[in-house]
């Protein structure tokens, strides 16, 4: 050893290190590098679809620190040892979203948000998005597996409350990201086959009696988006104007700061929900392939997490976690290219936005977390 | 950890395992998905989508023309082109379709006034096929009040643009309008016959008189930029841009000052007067009253004040100089002498005893002359200064019908000769053919004896009537009657000049013996400096001669025993005076036909009127070229 060391000082330093930076902080380097690579991008994006807007960018910059502060203290909690507060947690989510319904504020004829005194303005939707997915692993993990139907019925209504406790603000992107996290959580706990094809055919007769549940608003919104064409200058036109932008993007776009579909203001919400039409503009289908292939390696590196995950609760977590961060990202494409309805999903870490930023790094961060307490092989 | 719970739990690890990898699979087939669909977008469909995307940025946008002007005979504006606000809305920009419309409209209704008509007006403007994100005008000429008001709350009123357009006005207004005619809102039939890619930019048309006539030349070409605009319209950079062919100017006959001077002696009277001048033909002066103001129609006028301008019982609209059908009485008889004399039927020795009627047979109707118990001997000198009825009774009764409405015609009569007012009429020459046609009757003498004292059914406008004068003036000399004198400043002659068709007229009126037009310029200005002439006090005290002739025209049929008391007929039913004539008697500058409806006597009614206009137009410039010659002695 000794000799090793004389002749190799620098591995002794190593050596001294232990386990490494990455380890004590307990972060996973390859989500973080995939992390920085998409916020980087996205914030190159967010400038030009923010209309050059510097304003804009460091305000996001700052919510991305203080969601970056959030992730490594979240990393730094094994939420095993947390579990029995989780059906606290749920339970003050469900009442916060009940005041949402009675004393919430908001705009465009949706009411979002919770003022409370000393507090910033927060949606207590967002924070549901980890709660209920927290709320079902744990549940699940200390019940037989595969789960019996007794137990399933009990998910499904752990789930549904808050969904329709949201969708009645309305905030029917939400709504929709936090019931599949739940199902996800439903699906890898072991949901049998049967069961899975029953809700799939249950849900398909269900669905005549949604339509005469949604809103005015909503309804639009589904028309329009089968016949966009029908009311190109009312409903129809962020649909329309959104796939103008991406085609006329074509392979290697517009160049950056030079979409004119964005620019000259015919695109909607160009720096939320729309982003990937700017991105799709200005850096044409290589943009969007090279932004898809990132998700993709987020993805997978999920995946690889859940699977080497051992404890049912860290693994049922962590594969929800990835498949809702999954959801966003086919949702808000399929919809900003008009394959899917209009339903306010924002783009993962691309879309401007404070609340977003904090659930999607927070998810991240228990990922991550999972991994560090993952079995060391040996 | 007994075996069997831990085989429980490998094998759940490998079911979770298996789930992973289902999800991947959707992971991945999803991704496909998105990125086919991105393919389809951005390559297959590219240039489907970089089109639109071309054509949301630039538009073509039209320019309109600025419209020629008008400009009297010494370059006066007689129309000219002033700014003016529009209040528009543009309704693509404006979310929420027809809600998001009503809602601006609530919104601007707070800020300036909008009434339940413009709203009406408003809204078949919207349904009519537009270009998109063109503006739709909701208001026009707003003040200046108004215009700060809108644009101070500009933040809450989206999609509300002030366009500023040119739009026609007329300096002088009122006593103009029957001689120019005006401009206003291009309606939806009009809008079916127009250019429409002309037209594109203009919201005026000519919809009378010489705006109406010159309309083409008075427009000129539309222009088109390309421009690069944002989804609000706004305009964000001119691309390329291709100049509008501005109207060509236009320069009248017209003269001003004796059109303000005509339409001021009409004033508080019903009537017209037409001025020509012999030398060209142009109209100096064409004055209809009662007037009323053109600018009111360039901007849309009120219903309240139209319906007053329509409901009028002395019809303002009516334009008496070009439209006005009246028994040219009198004023007829010079070529009713011209018609005896030239065709040879009546001797140019012919006199005749008038015993202040004539009868076609003996104890039939008495025709009366004006005069009662008659004028004694009578020639043809004497019929025309005195006006003797009864002695054109009796050339009528031998002449017949065809000698009569010929040689009218040759002096204008029965058609329309004036180029450029398409609101001319024709009025109605009685020939033969016609009376058979529209009264399914024979003529008969007694028509001839009506027709030789210019009544019964004859009847001419007052232009006619002016253009008559201008050919006894000129010894049978025509030329084209027109507005127009030059355009650009190149002269016109004729307005087939300008590609546009001549009127039909009739060729210069040769007598066999050219020494008649003198026997008839010399009873024409007896009329006016004779001692018995009817139009003497009209002539006296002059510094000129002046020729003419005096009518009083029959509005009520009197009955036979009865005589003519003005007092006591309503004033509905008084005569009309009419004059016809021309000065300098020799050299004339100016030929004029004056009526006044129910005014009563020609010479009384109408002949004082013309003779303040033979001094402004002969006194008037003379005067000023004496002050002139004299500053220059003083110097």
């Amino acid at each position: 050893m000794a000799d090793f060391q004389r002749w190799a000082p620098d591995a002794q330093k190593h050596l001294k290190q232990g386990p490494g930076l990455w380890v004590k902080l307990r972060l996973d380097p390859f989500l973080l590098v995939l992390l920085f690579a998409i916020m980087s991008f996205g914030l190159l994006v967010l400038y030009s679809g923010s209309g050059s807007s510097e304003a804009a960018v460091q305000k996001q910059l700052i919510r991305y620190g203080l969601a970056l502060l959030g992730m490594v203290i979240i990393t730094q909690i094994n939420l095993r040892n947390v579990q029995r507060w989780i059906p606290l947690f749920y339970i003050i989510g469900l009442l916060l979203l009940l005041a949402v319904l009675l004393f919430g504020v908001g705009a465009k004829g949706a009411q979002r948000w919770l003022e409370i005194p000393g507090l910033p303005r927060f949606q207590p939707s967002e924070v549901m998005k980890l709660v209920v997915p927290l709320t079902l692993s744990w549940y699940l993990s200390s019940r037989p597996r595969p789960p019996h139907l007794i137990h399933v019925l009990v998910a499904v209504v752990l789930v549904t409350l808050p969904v329709l406790l949201i969708a009645r603000q309305p905030d029917l992107g939400t709504a929709l990201l936090i019931g599949s996290s739940g199902a996800f959580v439903v699906f890898f706990a072991g949901l049998l086959w049967r069961y899975l094809f029953a809700a799939i055919a249950i849900g398909a007769a269900g669905l005549p009696l949604l339509w005469t549940g949604m809103r005015e608003y909503q309804k639009q919104r589904v028309i329009t988006f089968l016949d966009p064409e029908s009311d190109p200058l009312g409903a129809g036109w962020n649909i329309i104007q959104s796939k103008i932008a991406i085609g006329s993007g074509g392979i290697d776009g517009k160049g950056w700061l030079q979409g004119t579909q964005s620019h000259l203001d015919f695109l909607p919400e160009t720096h939320t929900d729309f982003i990937v039409a700017v991105l799709a503009e200005e850096f044409g289908l290589m943009g969007v392939c090279l932004l898809l292939t990132l998700y993709f390696l987020v993805l997978i590196r999920g995946l690889m997490i859940a699977g080497s995950a051992t404890h049912p609760f860290d693994r049922m977590l962590a594969a929800s976690l990835t498949l809702t961060f999954f959801v966003y990202v086919a949702v808000n494409i399929g919809m900003v290219t008009g394959l899917l309805p209009v339903v306010g999903v924002p783009l993962p870490l691309v879309s401007y936005g404070g609340t977003a930023a904090v659930t999607l790094m927070a998810s991240l961060g228990i990922l991550m977390s999972i991994h560090a307490r993952r079995p060391q092989r040996t | 950890m007994p075996w069997s719970k831990m085989d429980t739990q490998r094998q759940e690890v490998s079911q979770f395992r298996a789930r992973l990898w289902w999800a991947l699979l959707v992971i991945v087939i999803v991704f496909v998905g998105l990125v086919s669909r991105l393919v389809y977008l951005q390559v297959w469909q590219y240039e489907r989508y970089a089109t639109e995307s071309d054509d949301n940025r630039q538009q073509l946008q039209a320019i309109a023309p600025t419209r020629g002007l008008i400009y009297d005979t010494n370059g006066a504006l007689l129309a000219g082109n002033r700014a003016s606000h529009s209040l528009t809305l543009v309704p693509e920009q404006l979310i929420g379709g027809r809600r998001g419309i009503d809602n601006v409209l609530a919104e601007l209704a707070q800020v300036v006034s909008i009434d339940q008509n413009d709203v009406k007006r408003f809204n078949r403007r919207l349904n009519q096929p537009r270009r998109p994100h063109s503006p739709v005008a909701l208001r026009f000429q707003l003040n200046p009040t108004e215009i700060a008001q809108i644009t101070v709350n500009q933040h809450r009123l989206p999609g509300v643009r002030i366009v500023p357009e040119l739009v026609r006005f007329y300096p002088l207004d009122k006593g103009f309008v029957h001689a120019l005619g005006y401009v206003g809102r291009i309606n939806d039939r009009e809008l079916a016959k127009l250019d429409s890619a002309n037209y594109s930019a203009t919201h005026h048309v000519g919809k009378l008189g010489v705006e109406r006539f010159y309309e083409t030349e008075l427009h000129g070409n539309v222009g088109y930029q390309t421009v690069e605009t944002n989804a609000r319209g706004r305009v964000l950079q001119v691309l390329d841009r291709f100049e509008p062919v501005p109207g060509k100017n236009i320069t009248l006959f017209l003269d001003a000052q004796l059109q303000q001077a005509a339409a001021k002696l009409l004033e508080g009277k019903r009537g017209a007067i037409v001025a020509i001048d012999p030398k060209t033909g142009g109209v100096l002066a064409m004055a209809s009253a009662p007037s009323y103001g053109a600018n009111q129609f360039v901007t849309g006028i009120s219903n309240a004040n139209y319906q007053a301008l329509r409901g009028s019982d002395d019809l303002p609209l009516f334009n008496r100089a070009l439209r006005g059908r009246y028994p040219p009485a009198s004023t007829v008889k010079p070529v009713m002498a011209i018609a005896g004399m030239d065709s040879g039927i009546i001797s140019r020795k012919y006199s005749l005893w008038d015993p202040g009627y004539y009868q076609l047979t003996e104890g039939g109707r008495l025709y009366r002359d004006w005069k009662e118990g008659g004028h004694g001997q009578v020639d043809m000198h004497k019929s025309i200064v005195e006006s003797v009825d009864t002695y054109y009774y009796a050339i009528a009764h031998i002449m017949g019908n065809d000698p009569m409405t010929k040689y009218l015609a040759q002096f204008g009569l029965g058609q329309v000769t004036i180029a450029d007012q398409p609101e001319a009429t024709k009025a109605v020459l009685p020939t033969q053919q016609w009376k058979r046609i529209n009264r399914s009757a024979s003529w008969f003498p007694g028509d001839s004896l009506n027709l030789g004292i210019g009544q019964g059914f004859l009847s001419a406008t007052p232009t006619q009537l002016a253009t008559m004068a201008m050919v006894l003036a000129n010894k049978g000399k025509w030329h084209q009657i027109r507005m127009i004198k030059a355009i650009n400043d190149q002269p016109v002659e004729k307005v087939s000049d300008i590609g546009r068709n001549d009127p039909k007229q009739p060729s210069d009126v040769a007598l066999e013996r050219s020494s008649d037009w003198n026997k008839i310029h010399n009873a024409m200005i007896d009329v006016m400096h004779g001692k018995k002439g009817t139009g003497r006090r009209s002539g006296a005290e002059s510094s000129y001669k002046m020729a003419g002739k005096t009518g009083t025209a029959q509005v009520l049929g009197i009955k036979q025993d009865s005589t003519y008391d003005a007092a006591t007929i309503a004033e509905r039913f008084r005569d009309h005076g009419l004059y016809i004539g021309w000065a300098p008697a020799k050299d004339p500058v100016i030929a004029i036909a004056v009526i006044i409806e129910n005014g009563g006597g020609g010479s009384s009614a109408a002949a004082p009127l013309a003779r303040k206009l033979f001094d402004l137009s002969i006194l008037g410039a003379q005067s000023k070229t004496k002050a002139k010659e004299g500053a220059e002695n003083d110097g």
